[in-house]
């Protein structure tokens, strides 16, 4: 099941550039909620601040309150430990190279010491399921690795490496951006899916996929969030200036 | 039909000038020429060594120990075990450090304290054969009180660290940062992501630099002068002087004897094969390895 995220006074930085202000926003569970704005207006940054994939580049800080269901996430969890309940899929598709199909799926279960076969199996399984890959893979999951798959597989393949450690909340960092528009509509499809049983955060640069995907729309610009709301509201009736805007294509 | 598209495809396209043509062909040829003259050296040594070698190689040459001069026959058959036993020890000593230390510089080194060990491996690269076994020689020999097989193998570990190091270091780096964050992602901590991920990504480019370092080292002679010193009988105890095929070939081919200039030409012959034998054998193990286990 999803949980809901709350963040508080959330501001990050890139050694001494600021890249977010003051960022506060409640994430319902279950729900999808996107994250729009012009490149380099800090949506990448923030959805990496709610896993900690932010302090993973040097120089990279944080400050403020960010909860993930009742964890909290800069105070006294390890980032191990939090990043198995909050998943992450990359814009970029990246399949571990070396390993086939199988361990990659597998690969955080099995890093992290499990062992049991037959439970690694029913893991892959029912992910590879989820992510919509099964029926195009099932016969070569030993066979093949990762890297042989067409783009949109591969992302479908990393969705599922993501589901496989069973997250409560998954990120996106637009995830369709390196694919085409069939291998997106299956993505989007899944993301439909996908939040019955997990809270999800798309950053996207696509205003349709926001509007098609997403129950709630958060517009970013400039590291500070200037409007959150429903999904409908933001693009049929913005209450900021600078968000209806962008979102008919005046700016951004 | 192909053919046909391709035409119109070109007859669009001004025709290329027979300048171009013949340009395009002098330059491939230039291309060809290098690699022959790169590769000629390598065929022309590999020819003599097999030209005189062979003649000398036979059952005796490879099991028994040498013969006091003057009585013919004999072998290296425990200079060849003995080379064996100074490269595993210099391998089991060089390999883990250069290969840690090449993840220190690409993972943790990308700072002042990385730039240190850069430089000082760069300077290490550099010292003469010869310097490093005088160090070995103070280190083991001098301490042990008498030449050993470990002293040897120290003194080629120490040769092999900096180049191992530095390989892995660049093979490391060239593993897109995208497969790390994948690994940190779902939740893998770091050191396990560095070894089972990052490392795993890079294996075919570090086990290169492993090969070249123990190639590099497999026909050293300088250092083992004064660490393993040599031996004409056999010898498995790790610290007792021990003869090497580097030795065993330098001590026989400055000798005035015939029969011993033939030997020596065998034994860099064997060490030779020895050396391609095991780079190829490593190669087809991990091939299989990655195949089978990934």
């Amino acid at each position: 099941m999803g949980v809901g995220i709350t963040v508080e006074h959330l501001n990050a930085f890139y050694g001494k550039t600021q890249a977010l202000f003051d960022v506060n926003i409640t994430v319902l569970a279950n729900h999808a909620t996107a994250l729009i704005g012009p490149s380099g207006c800090g949506k990448s940054t923030f959805i990496r601040c709610l896993n900690r994939m932010h302090e993973t580049i040097p120089e990279a800080r944080v400050d403020g309150k960010v909860s993930i269901g009742d964890l909290s996430v800069y105070n006294g969890t390890s980032a191990t430990q939090l990043r198995r309940r909050v998943g992450m899929v990359f814009q970029k598709p990246n399949p571990f190279p070396t390993m086939s199909i199988y361990d990659n799926v597998a690969a955080g279960l099995k890093l992290n010491g499990f062992r049991n076969r037959k439970k690694l199996d029913e893991v892959v399984h029912k992910s590879l399921e989820s992510s919509a890959l099964w029926d195009e893979v099932k016969d070569s999951l030993h066979k093949k690795s990762g890297a042989s798959l067409s783009g949109g597989q591969q992302q479908r393949l990393c969705i599922a490496r993501a589901l496989a450690v069973q997250p409560e909340v998954l990120l996106m960092d637009e995830p369709c951006s390196a694919l085409d528009p069939i291998s997106t509509g299956k993505i989007e499809e899944l993301i439909f899916q996908l939040k019955e049983q997990y809270t999800i955060v798309i950053v996207t640069h696509n205003m349709q996929q926001a509007a098609r995907v997403a129950e709630f729309t958060g517009f970013f610009l400039l590291g500070k969030m200037i409007e959150f709301d429903k999904t409908e509201k933001i693009f049929t009736n913005p209450s900021d200036k600078r968000t209806e805007d962008y979102v008919t294509g005046r700016f951004g | 039909m192909p053919e046909n598209k391709s035409n119109t495809a070109v007859a669009s396209v001004p025709p290329i000038s027979l300048r171009r043509r013949v340009m395009d062909h002098v330059m491939t040829g230039v291309a060809a020429l290098t690699v022959l003259l790169v590769l000629l050296p390598l065929f022309a040594i590999f020819a003599y060594l097999i030209y005189k070698g062979i003649g000398s190689i036979n059952i005796a040459f490879l099991t028994q120990t040498p013969k006091p001069v003057g009585e013919p026959g004999g072998g290296m058959a425990n200079a060849i075990a003995g080379s064996m036993v100074i490269l595993a020890i210099a391998s089991l000593l060089g390999v883990p450090l250069g290969i840690g230390a090449g993840i220190f510089l690409s993972e943790y080194g990308r700072n002042r304290y990385g730039d240190i060990v850069r430089f000082v491996s760069d300077v290490l690269n550099g010292v003469p054969s010869i310097v490093i076994g005088i160090v070995a020689y103070g280190l083991v020999v001098m301490r042990q009180k008498h030449f050993s097989a470990l002293a040897g193998g120290v003194a080629l570990a120490i040769m092999m660290i900096p180049t191992i190091a530095r390989t892995t270091e660049q093979m490391l780096l060239l593993v897109p940062q995208a497969v790390r964050e994948a690994a940190y992602g779902i939740g893998v901590s770091r050191w396990r992501t560095t070894l089972s991920i990052t490392l795993r990504t890079a294996t075919s480019g570090v086990i290169t630099g492993v090969m070249l370092a123990f190639a590099r080292v497999a026909g050293e002679t300088a250092p083992l002068l004064f660490t393993a010193f040599g031996n004409q009988f056999w010898n498995w105890k790790t610290d007792q002087p021990t003869a090497a095929l580097s030795l065993q070939i330098f001590t026989y081919a400055i000798s005035p004897f015939d029969e011993w200039h033939r030997q020596a030409w065998a034994g860099a012959l064997v060490l030779i094969i020895l050396i391609v034998g095991a780079v190829a054998a490593v190669r087809i193990a991990v091939r299989h390895g990655t195949l089978a286990g990934a």
